[in-house]
């Protein structure tokens, strides 16, 4: 790295993304619970509320389903609401108003109304926050078409992200890994928007493909490390978008490593990896060498303690294990 | 106007003006009643609410908006789409399905919008317009604008819990909305007083520090006096405001409602106080309509009607190969 790059968190890079946003655009105001004053719940929007004022940093009272439909209406009057939802598992509070209005004012309405809204929220598990706070349900929001759903997996998505979702005439959703806020590393001084349409291959290989979004990609790589020491070189894929889904980048890397394991922290049945394998056996089939295989989330609702919240998430030695038979190293 | 001299109790009323009530509404009622036969005759579908008996809330309140103003309705919109501008053609053909439609046939009878005249929707989850019109008014303050949202929903909205935290959010944050609730008394099959355990409904919205009235939905001159005077002083203050429109539905639900739940009687007993006739009897007593001139609009009203029917008849269906159009702004994404 040179010198113009810093150390930063995830939660800085975020807020990074926020501030650019404020100040890129006057028709760009951030709303949800706790936003200003407290900070944000995870300190995303630390500081910005001093720095651009109440109208443009607003807390809400405690109603998902009205902050976010206001935002959907605020949107339509002609601003770039950025809404944020503490986590996903609150979002199913105002999951009337980004199914029913967000995702179908457009099409319903033959075109006339578009919904240029950003809802941010945190997902996933790995802090003992038990069956309520800890589920990732990006796939769900994944099924609806008239959104579209990023997972920012990196530092520099993270921020730039964002910016590039707001210059999206639809609704996008942005999930931030919220084991993730913590994470600290290194993104240049000015680093800017970033495509939201594409995946992104993180680690080249040619033996196997990991197909993960998310916190996941963390723990495909640490697997792909510990592979490569074995002789197994596996490709990692952050998909970054989940709707509409970077087809291409998965189907030509299988083209080329016949095998594909899809890690997500999502539960399997009829889930996001159920769709991308699926479109790996429609149209990659006889590139296979071998059984697309997924590892998911154990379908429990998340345990707290901390052994038990750890054997139903997906780990690096399954990933690793399962990598290994897959290619034949039992 | 000089010669005339207002009733005890009733508002004063303008003869232009109430011609215009009276054309509006006459509109709507023939409008619906040829929908609801071209329902039975197949050539409309889907779910079809009638607005009949309402009549007079649609038109008092819409009257009492600019044309800049928005408005955000439920699936029972006819006629607001009407006396907002929409014209019938653009109406009929959404409800044959055609690609003429307002919305190209993608919405029919419960989803019309209209960019121009600031509707939006048409929105069949009962509850769900009012925080999308919260936030319209939101957008209007923030950029300046000396805007009213106007917020028509049912009294079944007010058990849902939208319905809460848009009146807290838009009382919270003094945003310029008018919520209107259209009370028919009935949610469906469900009496008010079988969902509500306060049937005062104005002082629910009192509870968030709204203010609020109730006027006789029934009467057109009532409702607009009303509405005026609360988009009058959202206009001055950009608080939100709580109107209440005591009206009744005479037909079903929707045409699939038998009905089971209220008696001929009680549903005669409000026909007497149609909006439409109390209008017409008090425009004879004036002296500012004869049976000639009422022929003459009902006639006019019969001929818009069936042209819109030819243009919907005569228009096209949307190619198939448009289906995926519109999902995304960007043809290229699917």
């Amino acid at each position: 790295m040179t010198g113009q790059t810093r150390t930063i968190t995830y939660r800085d890079a975020v807020c990074a993304g926020l501030r650019d946003a404020l100040q890129r655009d006057e028709r760009v105001f951030l709303m949800g619970e706790d936003v200003g004053r407290y900070g944000g719940c995870f300190a995303a929007s630390k500081g910005l509320l001093d720095e651009f004022g109440p109208e443009r940093v607003r807390d809400t009272p405690l109603s998902e389903s009205t902050f976010t439909g206001a935002g959907i209406g605020a949107a339509l009057g002609g601003l770039r609401p950025i809404v944020e939802i503490m986590t996903v598992n609150f979002s199913l509070l105002a999951l009337d108003q980004i199914m029913n209005n967000a995702a179908t004012y457009l099409h319903m309405s033959g075109g006339l109304f578009n919904v240029p809204l950003v809802i941010r929220m945190a997902t996933g598990g790995g802090k003992q926050l038990a069956a309520q706070h800890s589920h990732s349900l990006e796939g769900w929001y994944a099924h609806i078409p008239g959104i579209k759903v990023l997972c920012t997996a990196t530092l520099e998505d993270a921020r730039g992200m964002l910016w590039t979702a707001l210059q999206d005439p639809d609704p996008v959703l942005i999930f931030e890994p919220s084991i993730l806020y913590a994470m600290e590393g290194e993104l240049a001084e000015g680093a800017g928007a970033v495509d939201i349409a594409r995946a992104k291959v993180h680690r080249s290989g040619n033996d196997l493909t990991l197909i993960t979004y998310g916190s996941c990609l963390y723990k495909c790589l640490d697997a792909a490390e510990q592979l490569s020491a074995t002789g197994i070189e596996a490709e990692v894929i952050d998909l970054r978008s989940l709707r509409p889904l970077d087809e291409e980048s998965f189907l030509t890397s299988v083209a080329r490593t016949h095998r594909a394991l899809i890690v997500d922290e999502g539960w399997r049945s009829g889930s996001l990896s159920a769709e991308i394998s699926a479109r790996i056996m429609e149209k990659a089939f006889y590139e296979l060498d071998a059984p697309v295989e997924r590892i998911c989330s154990v379908e429990v609702p998340m345990p707290y303690a901390k052994h038990m919240e750890e054997a139903a998430l997906p780990q690096v030695a399954t990933i690793v294990e399962t990598a290994r038979r897959m290619c034949g190293g039992g | 106007m000089s010669d005339f001299k207002a009733k005890p109790g009733l508002p004063l009323i303008d003869r232009e003006e109430s011609l215009y009530f009276l054309r509006q509404m006459l509109r709507i009622r023939r409008f619906e009643e040829k929908s609801a036969e071209l329902y039975s005759a197949t050539k409309i579908r889907g779910f079809l609410h009638l607005y009949i008996g309402e009549e007079a809330v649609g038109v008092g309140v819409a009257t009492a908006l600019d044309p800049a103003d928005a408005m955000v309705a439920t699936y029972r919109e006819h006629g607001h789409a009407m006396v907002r501008g929409m014209g019938m053609d653009a109406i009929m053909a959404e409800m044959y399905g055609k690609v003429t439609g307002c919305c190209r046939g993608r919405g029919g009878s419960m989803h019309l919008f209209d960019a121009e005249h600031r509707l939006y929707g048409g929105n069949a989850i009962v509850g769900g317009g009012l925080p999308v019109a919260v936030g319209l008014a939101l957008a209007d303050r923030m950029q300046g604008r000396k805007l009213v949202t106007c917020c028509c929903f049912g009294e079944g909205a007010m058990a849902e819990g939208e319905f809460h935290e848009s009146m807290n959010l838009a009382a919270l944050w003094n945003l310029p909305v008018l919520f209107v609730c259209e009370n028919n008394y009935y949610a469906m099959g469900t009496a008010l007083n079988r969902s509500e355990s306060v049937v005062d409904l104005t002082q629910k919205a009192a509870a968030y520090g709204v203010d609020a009235m109730a006027v006789d939905g029934m009467d057109v001159i009532a409702v607009v006096a009303a509405a005026r005077k609360a988009v009058a002083q959202i206009r001055a203050t950009a608080a939100p405001f709580f109107l209440e429109c005591r009206t009744y539905r005479f037909r079903p639900h929707s045409m699939f409602d038998p009905e089971l739940y209220r008696s001929k009687q009680e549903v005669e007993g409000w026909k007497q106080r149609c909006p439409i006739q109390s209008l017409i009897r008090r425009l004879q007593e004036q002296g500012w309509l004869d049976e000639e001139a009422l022929a003459r609009l009902e006639e006019e009203i019969t001929g818009e009607i069936s042209a819109a029917v030819d243009f919907a008849e005569r228009s096209e269906w949307e190619p198939v190969s448009e289906l995926s159009r519109f999902v995304y702004s960007d043809p290229e994404v699917q």
